[in-house]
């Protein structure tokens, strides 16, 4: 039988505020535990909670930049649980009224149509803290320092049918949330999660399967194995005469499986109710205008501008608008050298490779923007070729000066000289007696052997098309 | 020297009639000899009250005049201080040390008072007898065999003794009025979002409000002055310009307009109770107010929709003290199933247990609807009858308990301690600013008379209340025991 796969995605972002959703302690990463959580945070007998606008600002944005409803009077709910991390006993989130409802997302597809993914909603809630597990010998530490840092949970709908279609989701989503700075997207550090329910069903079906929900997809790579392996799951069990049971799995990376964490019987009555110690949110008209003012431009509007504005390829533009900070690393380096297409080609080749090579992000990379154009100026002035190029990139990323200090100490200024050109050819011809016999016998091969020779005996350094046209000249002479 | 009033102490400590400290000493030496017969207080924090009082005599020689400098009072074990056990008369909170002061707190302190200790109450103010205490029960001043009332059973009764010149409350359900109509003081609850609710332990979020307990209306102004006012740490705390409450006690009420709910009046308030009442209102008249009858046709609905409010908002309240980070923990649990099921277990009390599971049940997938929507619902039918009610009237009057102070261990039903405060209730469901008085006594027990304000009128309240007791001198007595 041939099976549909119905994906929906569940995306927690933390909102990148400088204090937490309900309290006034900063919700910077990696202090030492318990070390971030006020009172507030710690649950403690009496405290109240008070909302951070600042998340609700973030939260609006988002909703903006997904075309969907902005609630104008949302409603903050109790979700009641008992977890040791949870120092309440309920996790303050918003239920039946979130502040954001029914948007979409684009996604481009393998081949190269765009999909239209609904977002039923995206509601505001905070963090619970760590439960650590090593080093307490037979107890668990709790670190409360992630305790109300501000959440925004995006809910798709069950609209994606591949985990290739989740994984290009996510990564739309992961751009977005990081070009309108209301997330960091570290995924290591958990600022960006995903859970996925996950069910099949008999291709041409309208009707759902029963769904699992995987925890702890905390990767691009996780999100798409972890898929891939629960529908294979799936499949075997149905065709193996079984059935699938709605429940949570646990995805674990190291075995490269999903385990299952509670059933449905064993699931919790969350027990809803809204939060009386919190007013609901209202957001005025105004409100949003002035959030609409403060999006920057979006990266689909991006993209349809760099092939608009430099020429570029639909898939260039794509790759260069991804991240809101590349695409602007990209248009300054285009701006300094005015080569915009030699820019793209640099960014995308030589520059990324090097940041992959020494695992650097782009606020780290030893080259700055600036840096990179004066490098291609000197491409486009000749003073060096596109291959020596790639050499003095190589110096500047290790440090060793700006372009034209590293052509200038390597002597690596290409030769233009058409006389200086001619003595080399010359001697390369008088050197090599035998081949020129061959190649004026009508070995024509051979021309890229004195090419060789040449830019040999230059070190690279004669400017190749010079040596192309006096070798031609000299050789058949 | 005890029946000196608060408001009567402020002006002598101004007056520099007495310090601070001889004042302090003169209610601790009661405390000591007289509160082993209430048990009116959890702790007393005598080393810390006599530190305050040399440092608001020290203020006071310098001339400084904030509104409660030099003052004793007693804070109820609801409100967390700061160094000071806060244990909200429960075993689960025994241990705990508040880290911080609830705004009240720190607002009472700026003001200059000093606080002697914390007073006993019901297990997390569940209750109207103050016998869920932990502690054990507080007695009654009056007849030290019956109840004090509660959930601020303690507060009243040491006002009641004078074993302190005014006290904090809280009142989620008439757990102020109550306790003060049977201890024969004064209590103000005000309008739900006047005091900061800030440090104070919640119950039911969306009912409670803390109040002052003193002996007269005026003292009790007085109190509320320094403990009202916006607090930007309570989200439900109203943002209004600063108000002294005692500036209009001194208002005539010729052409105040009274009504008496005549579901207030019905089956099951006792006869002298009502007559206690009745005779109230002639004082009323006499000094010029107009009596009306009027209807809150949806009164008899309070209890029930309260005991689903309530419970919902307590079960998750309360999941907070799991044995995790503060309060009791269990010995040796063996996992964590056991460490919350053992420490909250052996934590709380019966009646806090049952309230609990009574909030878990309503708000279950399947009942939400049927409880806790309905009686939302309900409460906002009962404000409706009070709006209706206030187009009419200046103030509601009425009884503060359909009867009087009843025997330690009288009431072991639930559901006939729940009808004690079936006059109380409903000011919670709606918001609305109450206060009770004393307005007589039927065989040496007070009775409390109730009055209901609209929405932030508690200066018109406690002018009432003061008209009343300039005319009258049941807020006076004391009980011979004590005098």
């Amino acid at each position: 039988m041939e099976w549909e796969t119905v994906i929906g995605l569940e995306i927690h972002a933390q909102l990148n505020t400088v204090s937490k959703i309900f309290s006034g302690a900063p919700t910077a990463y990696g202090a030492e535990p318990n070390r971030q959580a006020c009172a507030v945070d710690l649950g403690m007998p009496g405290v109240l909670p008070v909302l951070n606008q600042g998340a609700v600002e973030k939260a609006v944005m988002l909703g903006l930049a997904i075309d969907a409803e902005i609630t104008p009077r949302s409603v903050f709910a109790r979700k009641n649980y008992f977890y040791p991390d949870l120092p309440k006993g309920y996790q303050i989130s918003q239920y039946e009224l979130p502040i954001v409802a029914r948007g979409h997302l684009d996604i481009e597809l393998e081949d190269g149509t765009i999909k239209r993914i609904g977002v039923t909603r995206a509601h505001l809630e905070e963090d619970a803290g760590k439960s650590l597990h090593e080093g307490f010998e037979s107890m668990t530490g709790i670190d409360l320092n992630r305790a109300g840092t501000p959440l925004i949970e995006i809910v798709s709908e069950p609209e994606l049918r591949s985990a290739k279609e989740a994984v290009a989701y996510m990564k739309k989503l992961h751009s977005l949330v990081r070009y309108l700075d209301i997330c960091d997207g570290n995924m290591q550090e958990g600022s960006f999660r995903c859970d996925a329910n996950v069910s099949i069903r008999p291709k041409g079906q309208t009707e759902f399967g029963t769904r699992a929900e995987l925890k702890n997809l905390n990767s691009f790579r996780f999100v798409e194995r972890a898929i891939n392996h629960e529908i294979e799951r799936q499949i075997d069990v149905i065709e193996g005469g079984g059935s699938v049971v709605q429940e949570t799995r646990l995805y674990d990376p190291d075995r490269d499986e999903t385990r299952s964490m509670r059933t449905k019987e064993e699931a919790n009555d969350y027990r809803y109710f809204p939060d009386p110690d919190l007013l609901p949110v209202v957001v005025d008209t105004a409100f949003v205008n002035q959030m609409r003012e403060k999006l920057p431009e979006l990266p689909d509007a991006k993209r349809a501008r760099f092939v608009e504005q430099y020429g570029l390829s639909d898939y260039d533009a794509g790759v260069l608008t991804a991240a809101r900070e590349m695409g602007d690393f990209y248009e300054a380096v285009a701006a300094g050298c005015g080569a915009p297409k030699l820019a793209a080609n640099w960014v995308m080749g030589e520059f990324s490779a090097a940041m992959n090579r020494s695992e650097v992000e782009l606020a780290d990379a030893p080259v700055n923007a600036e840096g990179l154009a004066g490098l291609l100026a000197r491409i486009q002035d000749e003073t060096i070729s596109g291959k020596i190029a790639k050499e003095v990139f190589e110096a500047m990323w290790n440090g060793e000066g700006d372009a034209d200090a590293v052509i200038e100490a390597k002597g690596l200024k290409q030769i233009t000289d058409t006389g200086a050109i001619d003595a080399i050819i010359d001697e390369v011809m008088a050197n090599n007696p035998q081949q020129l016999e061959q190649y004026r016998g009508g070995k024509d091969k051979l021309f890229g052997f004195f090419v060789g020779q040449v830019m040999k005996a230059t070190q690279g350094k004669a400017n190749p098309a010079q040596v192309n046209e006096r070798l031609k000249a000299k050789l058949d002479g | 020297m005890s029946q000196e009033t608060l408001s009567g102490w402020v002006r002598k400590l101004q007056a520099r009639e007495i310090s601070s400290r001889e004042l302090t000493r003169l209610y601790l030496d009661r405390i000591e000899r007289l509160d082993p017969q209430l048990n009116s207080f959890i702790t007393v924090t005598a080393e810390s009250a006599l530190a305050q009082a040399e440092a608001a005599d020290a203020r006071l020689a310098n001339g400084e005049q904030t509104p409660l400098l030099g003052v004793p009072v007693a804070q109820k074990d609801i409100f967390c201080t700061e160094g000071v056990r806060t244990s909200c008369g429960s075993r689960m909170l025994d241990p705990f040390v508040s880290p911080y002061n609830a705004t009240v707190v720190e607002r009472m302190n700026a003001a200059g008072a000093v606080m002697l200790g914390k007073t006993n109450m019901d297990e997390f103010a569940m209750g109207s007898s103050n016998e869920t205490s932990f502690y054990g029960p507080v007695r009654n001043p009056w007849d030290t065999e019956r109840v004090p009332g509660g959930s601020s059973g303690g507060s009243a009764a040491a006002v009641g003794a004078r074993l302190v010149p005014g006290a904090t409350g809280t009142d989620t359900g008439g757990s102020i009025r109550q306790p003060a109509a049977f201890c024969g003081i004064t209590g103000l609850k005000p309008t739900y979002g006047r005091v900061s609710r800030y440090g104070m332990i919640a119950f039911a979020s969306s009912l409670d409000q803390g109040g002052p307990m003193a002996v007269t209306a005026e003292d009790c102004g007085l109190m509320l002055n320094a403990m009202a006012g916006f607090d930007e740490r309570d989200s439900t705390s109203v943002e209004r310009p600063a108000e002294d409450f005692t500036a209009g006690l001194n208002q005539d009420l010729t052409g105040l307009r009274i009504g008496l709910p005549k579901e207030f009046f019905g089956e099951g308030l006792d006869e002298k109770v009502r007559g206690v009442i009745d005779a109230a209102v002639e004082v009323l008249k006499g000094r010029g107010a107009e009596i009306r009858e009027v209807s809150l046709p949806n009164s008899h609905l309070s209890v029930p929709a309260y005991y689903v409010v309530a419970p919902a908002e307590c079960s998750s309240n309360l999941a907070r003290f799991d044995g995790v980070r503060y309060g009791h923990r269990c010995d040796n649990p063996e996992d964590l199933m056991d460490l919350y099921t053992r420490s909250r277990g052996e934590g709380f009390g019966d009646e806090v247990k049952r309230r609990i599971m009574v909030g878990t049940y309503v708000l279950s997938a399947g009942y939400y609807d049927a409880y806790y929507l309905k009686a939302q619902k309900v409460r906002r039918i009962i404000a409706d009858d009070f709006r209706n009610a206030f187009e009419d009237v200046d103030v509601l009057l009425g009884p503060t308990t359909p009867e009087l102070p009843f025997a330690l261990g009288a009431k072991a039903d639930p559901v006939s301690m729940y009808l004690s405060d079936i006059y109380t209730i409903a000011a919670n469901l709606a918001g609305l600013p109450a206060m009770s008085l004393p307005a007589g006594e039927i065989d040496g027990l007070p009775v409390g008379l109730q009055l209901i304000g609209n929405y932030f009128d508690e200066a018109r309240l406690l002018g009432v209340a003061h008209q009343y007791q300039q005319e009258t001198d049941w807020h006076t007595r004391v009980p011979a025991a004590f005098a």
